[in-house]
């Protein structure tokens, strides 16, 4: 399972990239994996405000439909609209080409940790 | 406490495959191997199997047993010649069912059911109450694996390593055989909507049969495939489609109630049909047990099942529609947002 070390990770299964004042923010190897297929994806609007641990998106799998947090309090400034077409990024590519949402963020989660605790929390 | 999960005998089989596992029914079972459309389409186009052994087998032996079955049952058992199968259900004492079943004749005195794994016990305890002196009735579910191989090329895959004309058994036909060196019964019947046989084979030979089936090239699915797979065409699912409160007569499956007597009957169809069982397709969003399903802003209804279907791409799903409301427009709340849905003919997906 990969956990890139360069990311931030909640214990609720997304990764956060952290770029100025914005957060990228997708599901991890290890969720996409749990998931299974993913064959929907609906993501937040432009410009919705957000709090800590709100459900914003919903992933889809075959099998069930999950909720996926926001892990920062801000407004969101991109989608990944790629998604609409190509849902199955998120488990080919889940920290590149299957990213979910921006966030312009005032306060982000006292929650992530880093890849190592992440993955001693799967263990 | 937490739930003691039980085990098939082929619990070590899976976790060798590295298969997903998750808890069914009260069972530790595999969702998914490789990935659920993978398996779903082996199943389409190939042959997968699927592990099954958590299905009970109840046994029915004696010259009253064929009466006894007659009589707790809806669909007609004096039909049932030995060496077929015959799809059937266990009406309750409260109007609904207690399971849906199905029966194998052995012989006239001697028959097998095979009933829901999660309903073993319920069953058991339901048939027993009833049981008549003159039927030996027996709970063989820990004695048995099962093993369904499903799949277009079913029959060609096994046909070279059993010892019976597999073309000269049709559909529901019930077989002893010796498959890859292993003692076992068959049946041509399954839950797929494809050609396929379930195979009975003693517990403590089933992992050495599945991997030898392994070896044969058929690919191991796990139950979310099945949902898909039952889903395209049309089958119910206890607990879902069918329950201890819902009359069969008001889905597709009707045609199992027979007109003779049988247990639980008066309650079975005396119940006022309120609501019909109906597919739906819908444009994008899959929708999900127990999604409301609307029409001009009412809620007529409540989703059973729902998946995207892996063969049509499009969200499938199985609802119970409010008659008055089965021609009026329809949609289903997803997520706060209705999505329209088309009312479509079951199953899904014919063959």
């Amino acid at each position: 399972m990969e956990t890139p070390v360069e990311l931030k990770y909640a214990k609720t299964h997304e990764w956060v990239n952290t770029e100025g004042d914005v957060i990228t923010v997708g599901i991890s190897d290890y969720a996409q994996d749990q998931l299974g297929d993913v064959v929907y994806v609906e993501l937040p609007e432009l410009g919705r405000e957000v709090s800590i641990g709100e459900a914003v998106a919903v992933v889809e799998s075959v099998k069930t439909a999950s909720d996926i947090y926001s892990p920062a309090s801000g407004v969101i400034v991109e989608v990944n609209e790629a998604l609409g077409d190509s849902p199955e990024q998120v488990n080919e590519s889940p920290y590149e080409g299957g990213w979910l949402f921006k966030v312009r963020f005032t306060d982000l989660s006292d929650d992530l940790v880093d890849a190592q605790e992440y993955e001693q929390y799967m263990e | 406490m937490e739930e003691q999960l039980k085990r098939t005998p082929l619990y070590q089989s899976h976790l060798d495959l590295k298969a997903r596992m998750v808890p069914f029914g009260g069972w530790d079972m595999p969702v998914q191997y490789a990935g659920v459309m993978q398996e779903h389409q082996a199943v389409r186009e190939q042959v997968g199997m699927f592990d099954v052994s958590h299905m009970g087998e109840f046994r029915f032996k004696g010259e009253g047993a064929l009466a006894f079955l007659q009589s707790i049952t809806p669909n007609d058992v004096s039909k049932l010649k030995p060496g077929r199968a015959q799809y059937n259900m266990l009406p309750g004492n409260q109007g609904g069912l207690i399971d849906d079943i199905y029966i194998y004749c052995i012989s006239p005195e001697e028959y097998l059911m095979v009933v829901n794994a999660s309903n073993i016990e319920k069953d058991f305890a339901h048939v027993q109450s009833l049981i008549t002196p003159e039927v030996e009735f027996s709970n063989e579910s820990d004695q048995w694996g099962l093993i369904a191989v499903q799949g277009p090329r079913a029959e060609e895959t096994l046909q070279p390593h059993i010892d019976v004309d597999l073309s000269k058994k049709k559909k529901n036909s019930v077989f002893f055989a010796e498959l890859l060196g292993f003692p076992v019964m068959l049946a041509r019947t399954g839950y797929t909507g494809e050609d396929g046989f379930e195979v009975f084979v003693k517990a403590e030979q089933a992992p050495a049969l599945w991997s030898k089936l392994l070896d044969l090239g058929i690919v191991p699915c796990g139950l979310g495939a099945r949902d898909t797979l039952r889903l395209e065409a049309g089958f119910p699912l206890y607990g879902h489609e069918f329950n201890e409160t819902l009359t069969p007569l008001a889905t597709h499956y009707g045609w199992v109630i027979k007109d003779k007597e049988f247990h639980g009957k008066d309650l079975l169809v005396g119940q006022p049909i309120v609501r019909q069982l109906v597919g739906l397709t819908l444009e994008k969003v899959p929708a999900r047990e127990g999604y409301p399903v609307k029409s001009e802003g009412q809620v007529v209804g409540m989703v059973t099942s729902g998946t995207l279907s892996p063969t049509l791409k499009k969200p499938i799903a199985m609802a119970y529609i409010d008659v008055d409301a089965l021609d009026k427009p329809l949609s289903v709340e997803i997520r706060g947002k209705d999505a329209p849905a088309q009312r479509v003919e079951l199953p899904f997906l014919s063959k």
